[in-house]
């Protein structure tokens, strides 16, 4: 007789929101009743209004029931869960569910299938080919696939990776390291969360593959603090790697050699800049370092080092096992492949949703996200993290693409997209902006550390209505010098929130508005 | 002052902890963490303990103290309550929620509780957006937070 298997995700949302509390009322239940039923804690497809998402393996499929509170559970299991029968929260083959049918799940692919740390599961699930094939195309033919994918940066700047590793491979050293960028500070974003929780070895297969490809022996994860649970996740599947002879010498019996390290960070969103990130590994303040000399010459500890956000690495297994083309067909202008979009804020269906470029900022809100949780008018959202532009309803057609974006004089960013509905005032999120860029300085360039003070004390101004057109004129400088002046994107991209309040939003700094024909 | 769930603090304690570490590469933040881990904040005299272990300054290791928002100086209250006050939870209302707070508590953010029971601090961005508002207390991730879970923490917090 085979176990009925039941998957209660172990992913911070959904343990947020009481997946802890579900899994052990199951375990009691099952227990209490002398039934034997295996309780896998996966990772979460990224459906957060549905999490706790409970599943239950069938003949027919997995069958999904939530968002589950431990107190659903008896009634759950009476109206016959473990057959997958109807009940009010079922919502059926979870396959089928329209928001995850939609996707081009590439990277995400197994996220909320397989078991986080299960190598088996992994395995079963297209793990580990990447690596195969790399090893036997060899260093040079795996940075051209990577080259030949159109794989760009997924951390915000969207350089291409093929570059960054083919000019790591060509410089000499006796040490080079490859280190992940897990330092996802923006809010409204949660890829990386949701990936290093619900998938890790595809994270260690892809800095594994960078590693051979550039003749690194070493790679650091820096993880921000703020994310425990990854944390904890990533440590776990690090050591099973070592232990199965995928990370250390020799690796999977080949002749190369390379180990992973898991760092964490303290509460810095500059860290998130490349950079201070390196600053801050080599156990100093995450001060930001003029460039050049770039990380790829001199990075880590002065030598060669590829940095790469933790999606693009774990992009790089799928890219390797089906080929840099095959990658390269989805998307469109110069961003290829797909991108985890993540929906949050004041959205009815917030979550991960993972699709080719060329999507429209309407359609993912409306269509896919399902509009406002509140149910009021979208007034605004912002794409890109704290320092990225509030887009009004009036840009909706815009599609998802770094090109079409920085023509709107927005940016996507690490992907994530924070919905507000009419009740928001812009000049209060504008002045946030400020502050926030205030507290997150790290002091090195004077346009960011100085600007972002005098940007809150003049927003101040404009907000109490004091000689408002005069300082809307300073505030306008002051976010021109920021851009064009600051060492790195904290205070560069910092005026972009502020500018496209401002330009979308007059009303709330008490400005006439200046474009009628926007207001709609 | 000990706090609960923390060792007071011993020098010979936080000489083994930092001898335990200083093989790793750029060893000051993960000795920083496991320091603050076992004695709840970063005392002082620890600052010119690491800087002779690994060779720095005391300027140096005292900049890295500083400069994270992680790190305390002062030991935090016996409970912790960090609500998040990024974009995502702003969008569903957590100013709300953190002047309920300190009202509640009678505190501002960042400050502790005169008795020592409670540290309300913001945090910005725990990676449940789609889940907001959201808040982390004593560790424990909470989602979809709301005046009535705010009511249960503070009451949590008062045994």
């Amino acid at each position: 007789m085979s176990v009925v298997r039941i998957y209660v995700p172990n992913d911070a949302a959904a343990v947020a929101c009481g997946a802890d509390r579900v899994a052990h009322a199951f375990a009691d239940a099952f227990a209490a009743r002398g039934t034997l039923v295996d309780i896998v804690r996966n990772g979460s497809r990224g459906l957060f209004w549905l999490e706790p998402l409970v599943e239950v393996e069938t003949p027919a499929g997995r069958v999904g029931y939530g968002p589950v509170k431990a107190s659903d559970v008896e009634g759950l299991l009476a109206a016959g869960m473990l057959d997958g029968a109807p009940h009010p929260l079922c919502v059926g083959l979870v396959e089928e569910i329209p928001y995850l049918k939609r996707q081009t799940r590439l990277t995400f692919a197994r996220c909320g299938i397989i078991d986080p740390l299960s190598l088996t599961d992994y395995r079963a699930h297209s793990g580990y080919k990447g690596l195969e094939r790399a090893l036997t195309l060899g260093p040079a033919a795996i940075v051209e696939e990577v080259f030949q994918s159109g794989l760009r940066g997924r951390g915000g700047a969207g350089f291409p990776t093929g570059i960054k590793w083919r000019t790591v491979a060509a410089t000499q050293a006796d040490q080079k390291y490859i280190v992940c960028n897990a330092d996802e500070g923006d809010s409204g974003t949660f890829a990386d969360r949701l990936i290093m929780e619900a998938d890790p070895f595809c994270i260690i297969e892809g800095m594994t593959i960078a590693g051979i490809a550039v003749g690194a022996t070493k790679g650091y994860v820096y993880c921000r603090s703020e994310y425990p649970l990854s944390i904890l996740v990533m440590e776990k599947a690090i050591a099973k790697a070592r232990q199965a002879g995928l990370l250390g010498k020799n690796i999977a019996g080949s002749s190369y050699d390379f180990d992973l390290e898991m760092r964490m960070g303290a509460g810095a969103y500059v860290c998130g800049e490349e950079t201070a990130l390196l600053d801050s590994l080599e156990g100093k303040r995450g001060v930001v370092r003029a460039k050049p000399p770039l990380p790829a010459l001199k990075g880590l500890f002065g030598k060669p080092t590829v940095i790469n956000n933790l999606i693009s690495l774990a992009t790089v297994p799928v890219i390797l096992e089906k080929g840099g083309n095959f990658y390269r067909d989805f998307g469109m202008g110069r961003s290829r492949g797909t991108m985890p979009i993540q929906l949050a804020g004041n959205i009815k269906y917030g979550g991960l949703f993972e699709t080719a470029f060329g999507i429209s900022l309407g359609e993912l809100v409306n269509d896919i996200g399902g509009g406002t949780a509140s149910g009021r008018p979208v007034k605004a959202v912002q794409a890109g993290g704290p320092l990225g532009a509030y887009l009004p309803v009036s840009q909706f057609d815009t599609p998802f693409d770094y090109e079409a974006f920085a023509a709107k004089d927005a940016l996507i960013g690490h992907g994530g997209i924070v919905v507000f509905d009419d009740t928001v005032d812009m000049a209060h999120m504008a002045r946030f902006a400020m502050e926030f860029c205030a507290h997150e300085s790290c002091g090195k360039c004077t346009p960011c550390r100085i600007g972002s003070t005098r940007g809150v004390e003049t927003l101040d101004k404009i907000i109490a209505g004091q000689r408002r057109e005069a300082n809307l004129a300073i505030l306008t400088d002051l976010c021109q010098t920021m851009k064009l002046g600051s060492l790195c994107a904290l205070g560069g991209f910092t005026p972009y929130p502020v500018i496209s309040a401002l330009t979308h939003f007059p009303e709330d700094f008490g400005a006439a508005p200046k474009l009628p024909a926007a207001a709609e | 002052m000990p706090t609960a769930g923390y060792e007071p603090w011993s020098a010979e304690r936080a000489s083994q902890i930092i001898a335990s570490h200083q093989h790793m590469a750029g060893a000051t933040m993960p000795i920083l963490h496991a320091i603050q881990e076992a004695f709840g904040f970063v005392p002082d005299p620890v600052v010119p303990m690491i800087a002779e272990t690994l060779n720095l300054s005391r300027a140096e290791v005292y900049g890295v103290v500083t400069f994270y928002h992680d790190f305390r100086r002062e030991p935090p209250g016996r409970h912790v309550i960090k609500l998040c006050a990024a974009e995502a939870c702003q969008a569903m209302g957590c100013q709300g929620l953190a002047d309920y707070a300190e009202e509640k508590l009678g505190i501002q953010m960042g400050e502790t509780t005169p008795d020592g029971r409670v540290t309300l601090e913001p945090i910005y961005c725990l990676g449940l957006c789609a889940c907001a508002p959201s808040a982390l207390i004593d560790g424990r991730l909470v989602g979809r937070l709301d005046r009535d879970t705010i009511d249960e923490l503070v009451a949590e917090a008062g045994r």
